[in-house]
């Protein structure tokens, strides 16, 4: 974007504030407003919150609305609903269904969940067994859905549902926006490890969704989820950290208040950690930099590995380092976390939850495989599955 | 200690200007540095190509790059200089650039010598007498002695002694810490069978040569100490370039290797194994390319972007080689391919300049981390 862009951008946001001060203003008023302004994401379309605009220039505006002290969209609330759900009704939807489902969404009135994984379909996402028959001018859905988080609280989901067994299984998927508030959909917390219960379980019985609801084509399904899973890559990338931010900054500060607890094992290990967290760092400054010269690579992939990594090895180690504290655990009760906070409760705690970062949105090792082929470029496994109907797939 | 440091400022990517040099110098090295062409001069007479070193030299100014141009040179930065390291280390380019055009040359510019013309445009070789394994912060060497009879000492360990016309010479003084520009046929220099075929080391023992101070006291403390700290942090560039070269070639050969009737690249054992050398790779390029832009701007920052960058890069380069070596099977143990000059390479340079855990031991004291209470 040139200059002139920027100022003109610049002009505009300060014109919106003008017109809408953010002191004076109901918060929901003031961010339905922004939206209405394209304002919210002004790289989506002119009517749906933005202006058409580059991505990168979001800053721009965000940075005379926090001068300004205008409330913000608590993006984390939301992130499924910001990160996977957004981009693909923008890709995929009708115009009818970008106009009921975005504004609310953005502004945060209606919060989404996404139903993708079962019990049966982790990594191996294509195999879901969810079922969707036709019933007239709807769809009925039976099934499992599993790791869902903020199933509670959504008022809407993203589901994959297969609706041709008979086809192979990449063929016979169908993507669906799915009413959390239909009788036929029944949310139960799934504990976790942690003792937590961050996510839920889903259960679909003849739950009920209009046609309208469809995103993409009859048996479309695996292509509108790549939409979204690609965007979920995006959305974990994060915003620019000072140096000792996360869970090294946390171990780093207790080493600092503990000398008592010091060793040279653990001395070694820390600094090896250290310089590892800080090179990461400095390698997603690198790739933010990258998207805003308009030249992405596939770095992002890269800092979830290393993130996953690095925080199991230093939650680990500062649970060994407490020694003595390091034996006890804050509170095993089935606490509903709004949100998870990687570094939050104790280290016990910390240490546990690490353990996810590397299964949740794309094990480690998926992850790799991704790399390697296409990345790398290597050639992939030989694949048994691909053509045979879903059906007669062993399960 | 430093305190967390916001690093926002610096500027990880490559210009334009950066990369058509590297270009330049790939273009170069293609022709004339092949793998086979390495291999063939590491046990001749020359190890190093003096040939290639002259048309780097004179064909594309490498050695003018980051010296001023009221001293003879182009008034570029050490990120340029990285640039050009980037591409010597994949192609393990048998020449003097890290001796001469970084740790010479850093050292003259520190002391303002006069000595710079000559040497940023590569009329004379030159390079550091210190011990390769030297590091930043080990204080001043007191190997060599400066007095009425000239200089006397041994200095065992000289990267491209064997082929510099001009030492910079760190000697002990009557009145403490020298530098001293020593022309090479002063001095007794002898090749030393070195781990790293593609820049073998030599001995160099000085027996009453001519003193010739360029540096006296404390310039001549901070000249060398400036010297060792641009070299560890601008090596971390060569080391990215070492790995980069294995992880290619690696992922290159498991493409057309076949065993059990499919390519061994299609394996996920060993496709994951590469995968984590790639993530390796890109922190390790994020922390050369950090480490290159805090010397070229004299961040604050440069000792703990040095001490990050050299402990990682070297870390990963040797690592990079190691994995290659394996994953080429049998015949990455040959002398026949190229990888073993990567792995010695990679080696040396996990040593020179300071090891990473001499790099993590001077963190430790930066970023207020200390170890046990002793």
């Amino acid at each position: 974007m040139s200059t002139d862009q920027a100022a003109e951008l610049r002009e505009r946001t300060r014109k919106f504030l003008a017109a809408h001060d953010p002191a004076a203003t109901d918060r929901l008023e003031f961010l339905r407003a922004r939206f209405d302004a394209g304002l919210a994401w002004i790289h989506f379309p002119e009517g749906l919150g933005g202006l058409g605009l580059p991505r990168p220039s979001q800053s721009v505006v965000d940075a005379e609305l926090r001068a300004a002290g205008a409330p913000d969209n608590q993006p984390r609330r939301i992130g499924i609903g910001l990160g996977m759900a957004a981009p693909t009704i923008l890709r995929h939807g009708t115009d009818e269904q970008k106009r009921r489902f975005l504004r609310p969404l953005w502004t945060g009135e209606e919060a989404w969940c996404q139903l993708f994984s079962e019990p049966g379909a982790g990594s191996d996402l294509a195999s879901v067994a969810t079922r969707a028959r036709r019933d007239g001018d709807d769809w009925l859905l039976t099934g499992q859905k599993v790791w869902t988080s903020s199933a509670h609280n959504a008022r809407w989901a993203i589901l994959l549902a297969r609706t041709d067994p008979d086809l192979p299984k990449h063929q016979g998927m169908t993507y669906f926006i799915c009413d959390m508030t239909d009788p036929g959909v029944e949310v139960r917390p799934l504990r976790q490890i942690t003792g937590e219960a961050e996510f839920n379980e889903v259960f679909l019985t003849e739950a009920r969704i209009p046609d309208s609801y469809r995103l993409g084509g009859v048996g479309e399904g695996w292509k509108v989820a790549q939409t979204t899973l690609m965007n979920e890559r995006v959305a974990i990338g994060g915003g620019p950290l000072p140096r000792e931010a996360g869970m090294v900054g946390v171990v780093a500060r207790n080493w600092r208040e503990r000398p008592e607890l010091r060793t040279g094992d653990l001395h070694d290990r820390l600094l090896r950690l250290w310089v590892e967290w800080e090179a990461l760092r400095l390698a997603g400054q690198r790739l933010r930099q990258q998207l805003a010269s308009g030249a992405p690579g596939p770095e992002g992939s890269a800092m979830k590995l290393g993130f996953a990594r690095l925080s199991q090895e230093l939650s680990s180690l500062e649970v060994e380092f407490l020694a003595e504290d390091g034996l006890r655990y804050d509170d095993w009760a089935p606490r509903r976390p709004d949100r998870v906070d990687f570094t939050g409760r104790e280290a016990g705690y910390r240490y546990l939850r690490a353990k996810g970062n590397s299964i949740e949105g794309g094990t480690s090792e998926i992850l790799r495989n991704i790399i390697a082929e296409r990345v790398l470029g290597l050639p992939s496994e030989p694949r048994v599955d691909k053509d045979i109907p879903w059906k007669d797939l062993p399960r | 200690m430093t305190g967390p440091r916001d690093t926002a400022s610096a500027d990880l990517l490559y210009s334009d200007v950066e990369q058509d040099l590297r270009s330049m110098v790939r273009e170069l090295l293609t022709d004339r540095c092949q793998p086979a062409d390495v291999l063939a001069r590491c046990e001749s007479a020359q190890p190093y190509d003096m040939g290639l070193w002259k048309t780097l030299v004179d064909g594309l100014g490498v050695t003018a790059l980051q010296v001023p141009e009221a001293s003879g040179g182009q008034g570029a930065t050490v990120r340029e200089t990285a640039v050009v390291l980037e591409e010597l280390g994949r192609h393990v380019a048998p020449v003097p650039y890290l001796g001469h055009s970084v740790l010479a040359t850093t050292a003259l510019l520190a002391c303002g010598s006069d000595l710079l013309p000559g040497v940023a445009s590569g009329e004379r070789t030159a390079t550091l007498a210190h011990s390769f394994a030297a590091y930043p912060g080990a204080g001043f060497p007191d190997a060599v002695r400066a007095g009425a009879g000239g200089l006397t000492g041994r200095v065992p360990a000289v990267a491209h002694a064997a082929i510099a016309d001009l030492l910079v010479v760190p000697a002990l003084g009557p009145n403490g810490p020298e530098l001293h520009a020593v022309p090479a046929d002063a001095a007794t220099i002898t090749p030393e069978v070195s781990l790293d075929l593609t820049r073998p080391l030599a001995e160099v023992v000085l027996d009453g040569a001519p003193a010739a101070p360029v540096a006296v006291g404390r310039t001549a403390v901070a000249a060398l100490e400036t010297a060792l700290l641009t070299g560890a942090g601008l090596l971390a560039s060569e080391q990215l370039g070492i790995a980069e070269w294995c992880l290619e070639s690696t992922v290159g050969y498991l493409k057309q290797r076949h065993q059990f009737g499919r390519p061994v690249g299609s394996f996920q054992a060993l496709k994951h194994r590469l995968a984590d050398l790639w993530q390796q790779l890109v922190t390790a390029r994020a922390a050369a390319r950090y480490v290159a832009d805090a010397l070229a701007t004299a961040s604050p920052d440069v000792p703990v972007a040095v001490a990050v960058a050299q402990s990682h890069c070297a870390t990963v380069a040797v690592r990079a080689a190691e994995e290659a070596v394996q994953l080429h099977g049998g015949i990455g143990m040959t002398w026949e391919h190229p990888v073993h000059l990567y792995l010695k390479r990679a080696k040396s340079a996990e040593i020179a300049l300071g090891t990473p855990g001499r790099h993590r031991a001077r963190l430790a004291t930066m970023i207020d981390l200390p170890g046990p209470p002793r």
